[in-house]
């Protein structure tokens, strides 16, 4: 893991993020029932609370400028978005939201690799990090620029499915440039040319790109009265982000608290999908299937 | 700790949070996707060791983006989930 540590006793940030965890399944089930659902948002806000503020007391922190001024212009923006939308944009903003918690992700796992980069590039790292990193950047991208669109989508621009000759392969094209990129991080292998001797992870910022354009592909053909469902499986893809740089970062809470979020949106959107009487290959790829229901409902 | 010991945490979590959806009342598909939203930005602790640690330019700059962008998420998504459930006060289902 990165930084070095302060003076706490080396059990405290571990025991820190256990209570963490703890606050967070215990918060996620109370918000599956109306009438604990308020209490369950606050446990997991407390559970929040603790896990980043054991993060910051315990890590070495030799740019405290920057990081503080980045905590103040994130929960000043944060607040002021939550507290002036309508009720009836709320959804957007959600939207919103998790595509920044997913670009997050994806630029965390960018700055481990360049910070951890060895003198032979991304070889000298450990596979698993490289590749919970391509992880990482794949879903992160997808996420970010996905979210985007279905915001967008919701707050009234370009609502109607975006439909056009080739759609599968252009799709498939970019996805094939993702993994290749992928393959090329986790290998150690430079990209041609001039990214060959790039000390910023040439490798990775192409798959990072790959996976934007392809969030934006996924989504516009999608229609505007479906996007409630696109963006719980978003959702469900940042929590997956998130636990894919905990694997990146060597870090348990991220690892416990993105999966369950993965996990439990990945649930919740085919929960929805048969509330409306679809599969979700439907919803998203249209076409397909013929609102036949899904998977088994637990 | 070793892959082998957050792949264990991985899978463990999966089940847990697979178990813990169950019969979600419709009113509640969007407050508890707001919710989960929320507690993703989780990743802002990773955010705040890569933009403290202050290792290169390029790396500090990547980091105060990723803490903006996941405080952002943290602070907006609770904030926006506590407005949606205040409608749930005192509620007796």
């Amino acid at each position: 893991m990165l930084g070095s540590t302060a003076g706490l006793p080396p059990a405290t940030l571990s025991l820190a993020y256990l209570v963490a965890a703890v606050l967070f399944i215990l918060g996620l089930r109370a918000l599956t029932h109306p009438r604990t659902a308020r209490r369950g948002n606050l446990l997991s806000a407390a559970g929040m609370v603790v896990a980043v503020g054991v993060t910051l007391l315990w890590f070495e922190i030799l740019s405290p400028v920057v990081l503080f001024a980045g905590l103040l212009v994130g929960a000043a923006l944060g607040a002021w978005l939550a507290t002036s939308v309508d009720t009836t944009d709320m959804p957007q903003l959600v939207g919103l939201f998790n595509g920044f918690g997913g670009g997050a992700s994806a630029l965390v796992a960018g700055a481990e690799l360049v910070t951890r980069l060895g003198p032979t590039g991304t070889a000298t790292l450990p596979v698993e990090t490289t590749t919970a990193a391509a992880v990482t950047g794949l879903v992160g991208g997808v996420t970010f620029w996905g979210s985007l669109v279905a915001a967008g989508k919701l707050q009234g621009y370009v609502e109607d499915p975006l439909k056009y000759p080739g759609e599968d392969a252009l799709k498939a094209a970019f996805l094939a440039v993702a993994v290749i990129a992928g393959g090329a991080l986790v290998t150690g292998i430079d990209l041609p040319g001039a990214l060959a001797t790039a000390t910023w992870v040439p490798s990775y910022w192409v798959l990072v790109a790959a996976a934007s354009v392809l969030g934006i592909l996924l989504v516009v053909p999608i229609g505007g009265a479906d996007m409630p469902v696109v963006i719980a499986l978003l959702n469900a893809c940042s929590g997956l982000a998130a636990a894919a740089t905990g694997f990146a970062l060597d870090n348990s809470v991220l690892i416990v608290a993105g999966t369950l979020v993965g996990a439990s949106g990945l649930i919740l959107t085919v929960v929805m999908c048969e509330s409306m009487n679809r599969s979700l290959t439907n919803v998203l790829f249209g076409g397909y299937g013929t609102g036949a229901p899904g998977e088994d409902a637990p | 700790m070793g892959f082998v010991e957050n792949l264990t945490l991985f899978v463990l979590a999966a089940f847990v949070g697979y178990e813990v959806i169950t019969k979600i009342p419709a009113t509640l598909h969007t407050p508890l996707i707001s919710g989960t939203n929320a507690i993703s930005g989780i990743t802002l602790i990773g955010a705040v060791v890569v933009a403290g640690a202050g290792h290169s330019t390029l790396a500090t700059v990547l980091g105060f983006l990723a803490v903006v962008m996941a405080t952002t998420n943290v602070v907006g998504g609770y904030l926006v989930s506590h407005r949606m459930l205040e409608r749930f006060r005192g509620r007796e289902d």
